[in-house]
């Protein structure tokens, strides 16, 4: 069910609008289907926004850089998953790893240091 | 010779790149996470055995020994928690020979090795061992039959370091391990470079013990691991005493938020192993090649092949290797281990593996790890060639190089 690729729906709003109507046309066809609720396409997208952009926050260059490369990573690694059980266990991994980085990059912000040098700083 | 001079960095004073893995690596974020609740709120001394405290220590601490075993292929009963990988080679060598003394008498290690196993011999010596440090060939391997020839039926213990903390350099464990093991000698190798970057497992391999250090792998500082082979048994005599804890082995409170922080670590490290070690491939080769095209003259220190991509040691001809320091200073760089940067003389290592006294003096080595960008290797990239370009400009030697003299030709005179 789960195994269109993240690429069709991630940009397109309109594609996205597609794809989540072609998961509920299969439903219907599929009764016997275990509950997609789980896994669906748009919690894994939302996932893989909110990982994406709680990453940016961490004060840190190289933790937020890696955090930021290593998600975009293991999302596009695990793109053609089709178990479900699989499914559920990398999401999971993936909540948990969003508390992680929520808690890391506070704590990065109340320990805060200096920039280095490789920062762009915002041009005024 | 002047020394750099320490200076704390000023208040808005960008801070210098991180590019000394191999002195210590920065703790991962799941690692200080998932040690944080036992500073915070779960507290217990592990071998508390009355309470929910000591219960729930005791268990993380468990926890922490099998995620550490699980890195190397051991079991967790073979996993002594330690302050580091000095003092596991400490208990190694010196648990080892003491305890076989009544009829072993001789140890061999390389002269490569960590200054912590090069002194623990030394000990070992005055306490009436004999040692044999071996030599390498250039490329900072050992030769296999040379350590073959080497070995006695008095041997008691070969240690060799898995990966060479300055050059690099990976040496062929699972030979010399089936060496040792077929000549009944007890093989330790201080891996505190290797593990949790390259695959390791000990019954492969052979090794019946193992330092491990926790602050190489993005774990924390202060803790470290022991592996001591339980088929065949390996005993050691233990170096601190006291309540019998770790199975007698190193008694004290283990501490369990830097035995979680070191258990999370290992396990993070062998899911990222692959991911990481690719990453790192991809970022030395870049650095490499980019420096060797800017500016001629440039030496790779240790052999190009067996070695851990991660740890680069060039060799700047006709450029001191303190002054390029200086001149970088906004990359965090070292030109050779942390323990010897101290005094005066070139790396040890360096002049094992036969590098001319003035190339010894103009390393650096770059390390690179997890964390590194490739916006930082190029910017390390773009001021080194700078900064080599502009001290070679400065340097008479060089002049004369580019004039076509041949400098070991020269003939000094003293005034």
């Amino acid at each position: 069910m789960c195994s269109i690729p993240l690429r069709i729906c991630s940009t397109d709003p309109d594609a996205r609008g597609r794809c989540i109507k072609r998961n509920s046309t299969q439903r219907e066809k599929n009764s016997t289907e275990v509950n997609m609720a789980s896994c669906s396409r748009a919690q894994v997208i939302s996932l893989y926004r909110m990982l994406m952009k709680e990453s940016k926050q961490f004060p840190s260059y190289n933790y937020r850089t890696y955090a930021l490369r290593r998600v975009k990573d293991g999302f596009r690694e695990n793109l053609h998953v089709d178990n479900p059980k699989t499914l559920d266990m990398l999401i999971n991994q993936a909540r948990e790893n969003l508390a992680v980085i929520k808690r890391q990059v506070s704590i990065g912000h109340l320990y805060s240091a200096q920039k280095t040098i490789v920062e762009k700083e915002p041009q005024l | 010779l002047k020394l750099i001079k320490s200076r704390e960095l000023e208040k808005d004073e960008p801070r210098p790149l991180y590019m000394d893995f191999q002195a210590t690596t920065p703790m991962d974020p799941r690692v200080l996470d998932a040690m944080l609740p036992y500073q915070v709120n779960y507290y217990g001394n592990p071998h508390s055995r009355t309470h929910a405290y000591g219960w729930e220590s005791e268990s993380a601490m468990e926890k922490a020994r099998k995620q550490v075993a699980d890195l190397i292929g051991a079991d967790p009963r073979e996993i002594v928690f330690t302050s580091g990988a000095t003092e596991s080679n400490n208990m190694s060598i010196k648990g080892v020979a003491r305890f076989y003394k009544a009829k072993k008498k001789h140890i061999v290690t390389t002269q490569t090795e960590h200054k912590c196993v090069l002194d623990s011999c030394r000990i070992m010596e005055a306490e009436g061992f004999d040692v044999t440090y071996l030599p390498v060939k250039n490329n900072g391997l050992i030769d296999l039959k040379q350590l073959e020839e080497t070995i006695r039926p008095d041997t008691s213990l070969v240690s060799i370091m898995t990966v060479n903390n300055e050059i690099g350099v990976k040496q062929p464990i699972k030979e010399i391990g089936h060496l040792c093991r077929s000549k009944n000698v007890f093989f330790h190798t201080d891996a505190a470079q290797a593990v949790g970057k390259i695959p390791i497992n000990v019954n492969d391999w052979k090794v019946d013990l193992m330092s491990i250090s926790g602050h190489k792998l993005y774990g924390p500082k202060g803790i470290g691991a022991l592996y001591l082979r339980r088929r065949p048994r390996i005993r050691i005599e233990p170096l601190q005493s006291g309540g019998g804890q770790e199975r007698g082995l190193r008694s004290g409170t283990v501490p369990t938020p830097l035995a979680v922080g070191l258990g999370a670590a290992c396990e993070i490290a062998q899911q990222e192993l692959e991911y990481d070690h690719k990453h790192v491939t991809v970022l030395a080769n870049r650095l490499v090649q980019k420096i060797m095209a800017a500016i001629p003259d440039v030496v790779l220190n240790g052999d190009p092949d067996q070695r851990y991509p991660g740890c680069i040691n060039l060799s700047f001809a006709y450029v001191e290797g303190e002054s390029l320091l200086m001149a970088l200073k906004d990359v965090a760089l070292s030109s050779g281990s942390a323990c010897t940067s101290a005094s005066l003389e070139p790396s040890y290592v360096l002049r094992a593996i036969g590098t001319d006294e003035d190339l010894a003096h103009s390393s650096i080595r770059f390390g690179i790890g997890r964390f590194t960008t490739e916006d930082e290797v190029d910017y390390t990239v773009e001021k080194c060639v700078q900064q080599v370009k502009r001290l070679r400009e400065m340097s008479p030697l060089w002049e004369m190089v580019q004039e076509g003299i041949d400098i070991k030709s020269i003939k000094w005179t003293q005034h």
